[in-house]
């Protein structure tokens, strides 16, 4: 059993190395110097306070995504749409923050009040393809996909039409949120220790309801033989559609707190691709919810420090997305390869 | 708008829809014998960025296309190491190296960003191009798009009408049978995936070297194609006419939606970009539904002449991938 163990763990640090051995070829064909670009993204993100909370600030929705991505992928589910529910969830918070910014209520109810209702929106979009896969037999990856680019035109139909700036509507967003209706920051910083508390709060809640509820059982079981689950009596299709809101709702929170936390305002692009980035965290840590953080925590920095490069170096900042991608391929081609081993030693060990 | 105009415009959606029909009809093939090549998306972005590049930096189109064919087997090559001899998860090797490829597209591309490149030139047929209308709406185009006629009857006979393309279906239905009767159904998903591949990454070069020439970074607006392309192939069922007739109707519905759009002020034009997709998720629902089991569940206790009706009407609609599309296949 410990001899496994540290098997698993020597392949996955091979894995590593293989990525950084992929982007260090990368970057010498592209002519770079490889250990200036590391340098930089290290220094890009844990250099100094403030680049540390901008780490942190990325992290957040990152880890909430993640927390809801865990709860489909243990349903066996493959939510692509979770970019359109994370635009959902923003524009269920920018419609509520826009309704109630003149009413007499308090300000901390009113970004409540929108946040629930960004949770709802991801939730109901969410739904939408959970139907559509459980009701109307369209493989989740379609129809997950086809919402999101619907998501994204009702985005830009809202910036550019009935939402659009005194004057003109730009790519830029819908006008700005007054600061009350922001959620409280530090002081200097960009960082909201709020947001930091719910993506905190709610990776320890999916850790719990995974491991130490029926609910999460059930979810398990549904994804690893649905046609079993079923024959045990698990109702498989409300077990479906409760993954899907889960995941949506949670797709929804991060889209609010790209909302009232990070941009105050509806932009075009809001999910910033935190969705997919989410999908390769949540296969990164293969059902555990133990590593959901730092792994995140990890993609975050990357994300943050490789802004240096355009600035520094004249590179692309893709290049983080690149290792990321990469680093989630090579862990999957050898975990392949360490399952060829152990079969072909024949099950004796 | 003149008849002529009209007319131009529709011959246009016969160059804009070609690089698509290389994309579907690539991954066609590659699901036929039973993998999924789910990086199509980045697959495009990288063969359209490595096409430019390479026909910018050699002065030659025609490298500039094979680039795409290599790069495009290449991925494809990962893909079925990944599923086939390593028995992965074809969904998440796919969808990683669609990410990876896009990322890798704009971090190699940037110096290209912007460049002068070469364009494929239009080559009117003799003859057949002076036919009016008919001329005009199909023979004055590139070479790509003569292609990408022709590749689609020929991807139909393969598969449906020759010997091998029996025991490339045969690979992905039944795979054990085919083994059974000789296959090395490894050998030929490998091969077929990569053809497929070769064949998707003709598709990035022609809009690269065509379509929309030049390499733009993030605002060439190609990103999300490929997606399309991979709905596209399930609605037209595994079958390459029904899929490009899907490729054309969509292509169709962009540029109405163009076309449409001063004359609808009321209606931003986003609404009317993102239009083919809400009906995408219609037909894949129509195509999808007959499969389902609440629906023979209600339809059982319908009357029967009320039952035929539906069931001939699903029937005609309904399409069902390769059954052994996605899984890999054991010999022992």
């Amino acid at each position: 059993m410990m001899k496994k163990r540290w098997l698993n763990l020597g392949f996955q640090l091979s894995a590593l190395v293989l990525a950084l051995g992929f982007t260090t070829l990368i970057l010498l064909a592209t002519k770079t110097d490889p250990w200036q670009a590391y340098k930089y993204i290290i220094i890009g993100s844990i250099s100094s306070l403030r680049k540390f909370t901008d780490v942190l600030v990325s992290f957040v929705p990152l880890l909430l995504v993640s927390s809801g991505l865990l709860v489909t992928f243990s349903a066996g589910l493959w939510n692509i749409g979770v970019e359109g529910q994370i635009t959902l969830g923003a524009i269920a918070t920018t419609w509520v923050l826009r309704l109630l910014q003149d009413s007499s209520l308090a300000p901390g109810l009113i970004i409540a009040l929108a946040m629930l209702a960004g949770m709802l929106g991801g939730a109901l979009w969410a739904s939408l393809a959970g139907a559509l896969k459980t009701y109307g037999g369209v493989n989740e990856i379609f129809g997950g996909l086809g919402l999101n680019f619907v998501a994204t035109a009702l985005t830009l139909w809202l910036i550019f039409g009935p939402w659009k700036r005194p004057g003109i509507g730009s790519m830029s967003g819908t006008e700005p949120f007054p600061n009350t209706l922001w959620l409280p920051m530090i002081s200097g910083f960009r960082l909201s220790l709020w947001g930091l508390g719910l993506g905190v709060f709610f990776i320890i809640l999916i850790y719990f309801l995974m491991k130490g509820t029926y609910f999460g059982l059930r979810i398990k079981a549904v994804g690893k033989n649905l046609k079993a689950a079923y024959l045990l009596g698990v109702p498989t299709t409300r077990y479906l559609m409760l993954a899907f809101i889960l995941g949506g709702a949670l797709a929804g929170l991060t889209g609010a707190i790209q909302v009232t936390a990070v941009y105050h305002r509806l932009i075009p692009s809001i999910s910033s691709g935190y969705g997919f980035l989410g999908l390769l965290v949540a296969m990164l840590v293969n059902f555990q919810a133990i590593w959901v953080a730092p792994i995140a925590l990890f993609f975050a920095a990357l994300n943050i420090g490789s802004i240096q490069l355009p600035i520094v170096l004249k590179l692309d900042s893709t290049l983080s997305g690149v290792l990321q991608g990469v680093l989630v391929l090579f862990v999957l081609l050898m975990d392949g390869v360490r399952q060829m081993i152990t079969r072909r030693s024949g099950g004796a060990s | 708008m003149t008849n002529e105009a009209i007319l131009l415009g529709l011959a246009g959606v016969l160059t804009t829809a070609a690089p698509l029909i290389f994309a579907v009809v690539g991954e066609t093939i590659s699901e036929r014998g039973g993998v999924i090549n789910l990086s199509i998306n980045g697959t495009v972005l990288l063969t359209a960025m490595g096409g430019f590049a390479v026909s910018v930096s050699t002065g030659s189109l025609l490298w500039g296309f094979v680039a795409g064919m290599v790069i495009g087997a290449l991925v494809a090559l990962i893909v079925a190491f990944g599923s086939v001899t390593l028995k992965q998860n074809q969904v998440a090797i796919g969808f990683v190296l669609a990410l990876v490829c896009r990322d890798l597209a704009y971090f190699i591309g940037n110096p290209y960003m912007g460049l002068e490149g070469l364009r494929l030139p239009s080559l009117d047929i003799p003859l057949l191009g002076d036919i009016p209308i008919i001329g005009t709406l199909f023979f004055n185009h590139d070479l790509m798009t003569y292609l990408s006629y022709l590749i689609i009857p020929a991807a139909w006979v393969w598969i449906f009408r020759t010997r091998p393309g029996l025991v490339l279906q045969g690979i992905g239905e039944k795979p054990a049978a085919a083994f059974v009767r000789g296959s090395n159904v490894r050998r030929l998903r490998y091969l077929y995936t990569v053809l497929g591949g070769a064949i998707i990454g003709l598709s990035g070069p022609i809009y690269s070297l065509s379509v929309k020439a030049g390499w733009k970074g993030t605002i060439s607006g190609l990103d999300g194609l490929g997606w399309i392309a991979l709905a596209i192939t399930i609605f037209g069922g595994w079958n390459p006419i029904r899929a490009a007739l899907g490729v054309y109707l969509f292509a169709f519905l962009q540029w109405l939606g163009l076309v449409l759009q001063p004359s609808l002020p009321g209606v931003p034009s986003q609404v009317l970009q993102v239009a083919p997709f809400p009906l995408m998720i219609m037909t894949l629902l129509l195509v999808n539904i007959g499969n389902t089991e609440w629906v023979t569940r209600t339809l059982a206790v319908l009357p029967a002449p009320l039952r035929r009706f539906f069931n001939r009407l699903l029937r005609a609609m309904r399409a069902s991938p390769p059954a052994a599309l996605g899984t890999p296949f054991e010999s022992e």
